[in-house]
């Protein structure tokens, strides 16, 4: 099974193929089931791949799959190759499953729309560019992976392209993303500077002998772009723009799977980052637990229910660079997983919401959803408590795990950690009494606008709820993974040891884990005065729900001199590049119609010319030669 | 007396030959082509190139001068050209450098090699070697057939073969173009 | 008689020279087509005199082989170049070489 790994990527790759030459013939439901078969399938071979590997020892557990060489030039010898590890196939094990229930949740949340099978096409399209990136063996297929999951990203962001601020918010994911990609460019050439490859085995293992400012440089380069893809601070800001989107793929790709590329890749180069300077991950913990702490406040004042769920990824993709920069790569990837688990439930679950309220997002015209989507609302409930960190939910795990490691890293990051897991636990509660207790408010909505049809809000279709009990479920046991317990029950540490190392901690878990516990339960009880029983007014200032005015400073600057900048380079190649080429043309196009003047058409003047060569090579030979 | 014929002929030669470039007339340039072309002949004579000078006059200035005239008169080219005007400003000083040139690179090459004449670079010394050995007591004729339809006897059958193409082609240049009724000639 | 120069065969070149001089000047200098192609003509006359001239100094009836060629083959360019002309000037009577300028670039 080992050998077949190049088969993961394949199948999204031949569903998008299929789906490209036959989508159209096939439509409304057909695509969409061929999508999800292929993710699928996808799934079953990694399946597969991960039980090859169990079987293999610990220390076997790496297998190289050479699709064809790619890059064969000279010295930089690059080829399409697969690596095969604990690390890349437990990404590709929650990529491909959760890809798979939420292909099958669109093919539900998509129906009527008059693009269905082109929306398909770019999951599957989605689906192998995140695989390639996962799988790579070497840096510049993450990067060709890299690159593709933003072009998809930008395409499904702005899948509704007729909404003005749906092409602007495509528009704005690409643009940030390609400030940080340029940082992980910077670091690829660093690398293959240093040592001769980019593969990633190659990289790693120079790790040990390559000079400290290389490893620090290499290792804050790629956290450059790590910030651009996984949207912490200062380009966070595509992430809420990006909830113009349709909900499933702001769960597939703005939840779990694209956002989290960031930190597989910190994981991946983390014998670089142990090689590194010590600032270079304090730098790391410092922007995620900033990111996290700055996200959670926003997050505190939004009304609408996409909103909230971003500026929640965003909060918890910074608790997972909290984790990369305390050295605790295993609790970054555990918390990944469980984030997945309940981040993808919870946006499938406001998804549900949507879809059932008519497209309403609003959560000041909902309140007492779960008497009309009982199951929708259980489900959302499993994902609201295993976020804010309750045990023995997923959540609680893997955050306790982390804020583990802040506090052996120091006790201020633990302490900013445990403030965000306050706001956490405040702001989801909040969101789940807003939508689902309380008042009934959408009547007056539809008295209001005389909306989208006077049926009230309904539960979604089977095929929409099937892949959020399957997600509930995870939620609630997947922090059986990396259980603390004892050295068995931490299977995921063992797991990925080979390619990440252990991180031992000697502090005494339980009573941090108590601390957690009691901060999230302080939270909901916060929540549940402030929202359900009105004990205390909202505190939703302005500022907040502005996001700190941040995104309008970031435009003021961009449209002000950022706009003077871009202007000039536009000038710049109009006038001088073009002008030079153009340039180039006049010049030959002049002197051609200089030079055309010879050909008259007059047989004395050709004669003339005829008889000066003539003299001239008489000359040659009778003064320079000496003789006829 | 070689060098009175030699003066002679080639007063002559020189004579004709300003004649044909200066006579605005066209009939009056034919006529002193002829008179080089006679002159030429006179010349071959002296330097014992009897037949040569014979097809001279024959062909030359019996046949082709011949068929210059009678273009001229089919033509009619009444209109004189007028040697007054000359719209290209430079070609006359172009012409003069050009004549000049030649003449005087020409004249001092002869001149300075006029002690070397037949003396062949060592390279080529093998090929001059093979050069048909003349029997002295030949005439003129004679040799030349000699040598004509032996080493060149291919280029004599080409020639054949150019001149019945250059008659060919001629008689469709000059073809009048294929009229119908309804058309006038120009 | 006192002993004159005999012409010898550098005589005979330099009038040749001269001759091609002159025909040259004549074909860059007049317009009429038909005295363009007469101006060739003293050309070939010229290079067919310093070939006489050298085949006698040097002994060879090659020479006058060429000679023989230069003429049969001048008679046939003679035929051709005055069946063009004749073309030429049905169409346009009283052409000049000036006139004939359509290949103009």
């Amino acid at each position: 099974m080992l050998d077949v790994v190049w088969l993961i990527p394949a199948f999204p790759l031949a569903g998008f193929a299929l789906i490209l030459l036959f989508g159209r013939r096939l439509g409304d439901p057909k695509a969409g089931y061929l999508a999800t078969l292929m993710c699928g399938a996808a799934f079953v071979v990694t399946a597969g791949v991960f039980f090859d590997l169990l079987s293999h020892s610990a220390e076997e557990r790496e297998h190289v799959d050479t699709v064809f060489s790619w890059v064969p030039l000279g010295s930089l010898q690059v080829d399409m190759a697969f690596l095969a590890d604990p690390l890349s196939i437990t990404m590709c094990l929650f990529v491909t499953g959760i890809g798979t229930l939420i292909h099958l949740y669109a093919v539900g949340y998509m129906h009527g729309d008059p693009r269905f099978s082109k929306f398909f096409l770019y999951l599957n399209l989605f689906a192998v560019s995140m695989l390639l990136l996962v799988l790579g063996e070497n840096m510049l297929v993450t990067f060709l992976g890299w690159e593709g999951v933003g072009t998809c990203s930008y395409l499904l962001i702005s899948f509704w392209h007729e909404r003005e601020s749906a092409a602007t918010a495509g528009k704005k994911a690409f643009v940030t993303n390609r400030v940080g990609d340029w940082g992980f460019m910077l670091a690829m050439f660093f690398a293959f500077q240093a040592t001769g490859t980019l593969s990633y085995i190659g990289v790693n293992e120079a790790a040990g002998t390559m000079a400290q400012s290389t490893a620090t440089a290499i290792a804050l380069l790629c956290f450059i772009g790590a910030v651009g893809k996984s949207a912490q601070l200062p380009l966070y800001l595509w992430l809420p723009d990006a909830m113009e989107g349709p909900t499933p793929v702001s769960a597939l790709i703005h939840a779990a799977t694209m956002v989290t590329a960031g930190v597989f890749l910190m994981c991946r180069m983390s014998p670089i980052l142990d090689a590194a300077s010590s600032y270079a991950p304090t730098i790391i913990a410092i922007v995620g637990v900033a990111t996290a702490l700055f996200a959670a406040t926003i997050a505190v004042a939004q009304n609408d229910i996409k909103k909230v769920l971003a500026y929640s990824t965003v909060s918890q993709l910074g608790y997972m660079f909290l984790a990369v920069g305390s050295g605790a790569y295993t609790a970054a990837i555990f918390h990944m997983v469980t984030h997945a688990f309940f981040k993808a439930l919870l946006f499938l679950g406001s998804g549900a919401v949507i879809h059932g309220m008519h497209h309403e997002q609003d959560m000041r015209r909902m309140g007492a959803l779960r008497k009309v989507m009982p199951v929708t609302a259980a489900t959302f409930i499993v994902g609201w408590l295993a976020i804010a960190g309750v045990p023995p939910f997923a959540g609680f795990w893997s955050k306790d795990d982390i804020l583990l490691a802040a506090y052996d890293k120091s006790p201020v990051l633990w302490i900013l950690g445990l403030v965000t897991a306050l706001l956490t636990a405040y702001y989801m509660t909040r969101q789940v009494i807003m939508v689902f207790y309380g008042e009934a408010r959408w009547h007056d909505a539809h008295e209001e606008h005389g909306a989208h049809g006077d049926a009230d809000p309904h539960e979604s279709p089977a095929i929409m709820l099937l892949p959020l009990v399957v997600l509930a479920g995870l939620s609630i046991v997947g922090g059986g993974l990396n259980l603390p317990f004892s050295h068995t029950t931490e299977r995921l540490a063992v797991w990925l040891e080979p390619v990440i190392g252990l991180h031992e901690s000697e502090t005494a878990k339980v009573p941090l884990a108590v601390i957690a516990t009691v901060v999230a339960l302080l939270g909901i009880a916060l929540s549940v005065m402030v929202y359900a029983k009105h004990k205390a007014k909202p505190v939703e200032p302005q500022v907040l729900a502005e996001g700190w005015y941040y995104d309008r400073t970031v435009s003021r600057f961009m449209g002000g001199p950022g706009r003077k900048a871009f202007d000039a380079a536009a000038w710049y190649d109009a006038t001088v590049v073009d002008g030079g080429v153009n340039g180039v043309g006049r010049l030959v196009r002049g002197t051609a119609q200089r030079i055309r003047t010879v050909q008259s058409g007059n047989v004395r003047n050709y004669a003339a010319a005829v008889g000066v060569g003539v003299v001239l090579l008489l000359a040659w030979f009778v003064v320079v030669r000496g003789s006829l | 007396m070689q060098l009175f014929v030699f003066i002679c002929a080639g007063l002559m030669i020189l004579a004709g030959a300003v004649g044909v470039v200066t006579r605005s007339h066209p009939v009056h340039a034919a006529l002193s082509l002829i008179l080089t072309l006679f002159g030429v002949a006179v010349l071959y004579v002296a330097q014992e190139a009897e037949f040569l000078a014979a097809v001279q006059v024959i062909v030359y200035a019996g046949a082709i001068v011949v068929l210059f005239l009678f273009v001229i008169m089919l033509l009619g080219v009444d209109k004189v050209e007028d040697l007054r005007v000359e719209p290209f400003r430079l070609q006359r000083k172009v012409a003069a450098l050009v004549g000049g040139g030649v003449i005087g690179l020409i004249v001092f090459a002869a001149i300075s090699s006029r002690d070397n004449i037949g003396q062949v670079p060592p390279a080529q010394s093998d090929a001059v070697a093979a050069v048909a050995v003349l029997n002295p007591h030949d005439s003129n004729i004679r040799s030349l057939a000699r040598d004509l339809f032996s080493d060149h006897v291919l280029a004599f059958e080409l020639t054949s073969v150019l001149l019945v193409i250059a008659v060919v082609g001629t008689v469709l240049l000059a073809r009048r173009a294929p009229k119908s009724n309804a058309e006038t000639s120009t | 008689m006192s002993a004159v120069a005999e012409p010898t065969t550098t005589w005979y070149l330099v009038l040749a020279a001269v001759l091609f001089g002159i025909g040259t000047v004549g074909v860059l200098v007049r317009r009429n087509p038909l005295i363009m192609l007469m101006c060739v003509e003293l050309m070939l006359n010229a290079v067919n005199l310093s070939f006489v001239a050298l085949s006698r100094k040097l002994g060879d009836i090659g020479g006058q082989t060429t000679v023989f060629f230069v003429m049969v083959v001048a008679a046939a360019e003679v035929v051709v170049g005055l069946g063009i002309i004749v073309a030429i000037l049905r169409r346009k009577p009283n052409a000049t070489s000036d006139d004939l300028a359509e290949l103009k670039g």
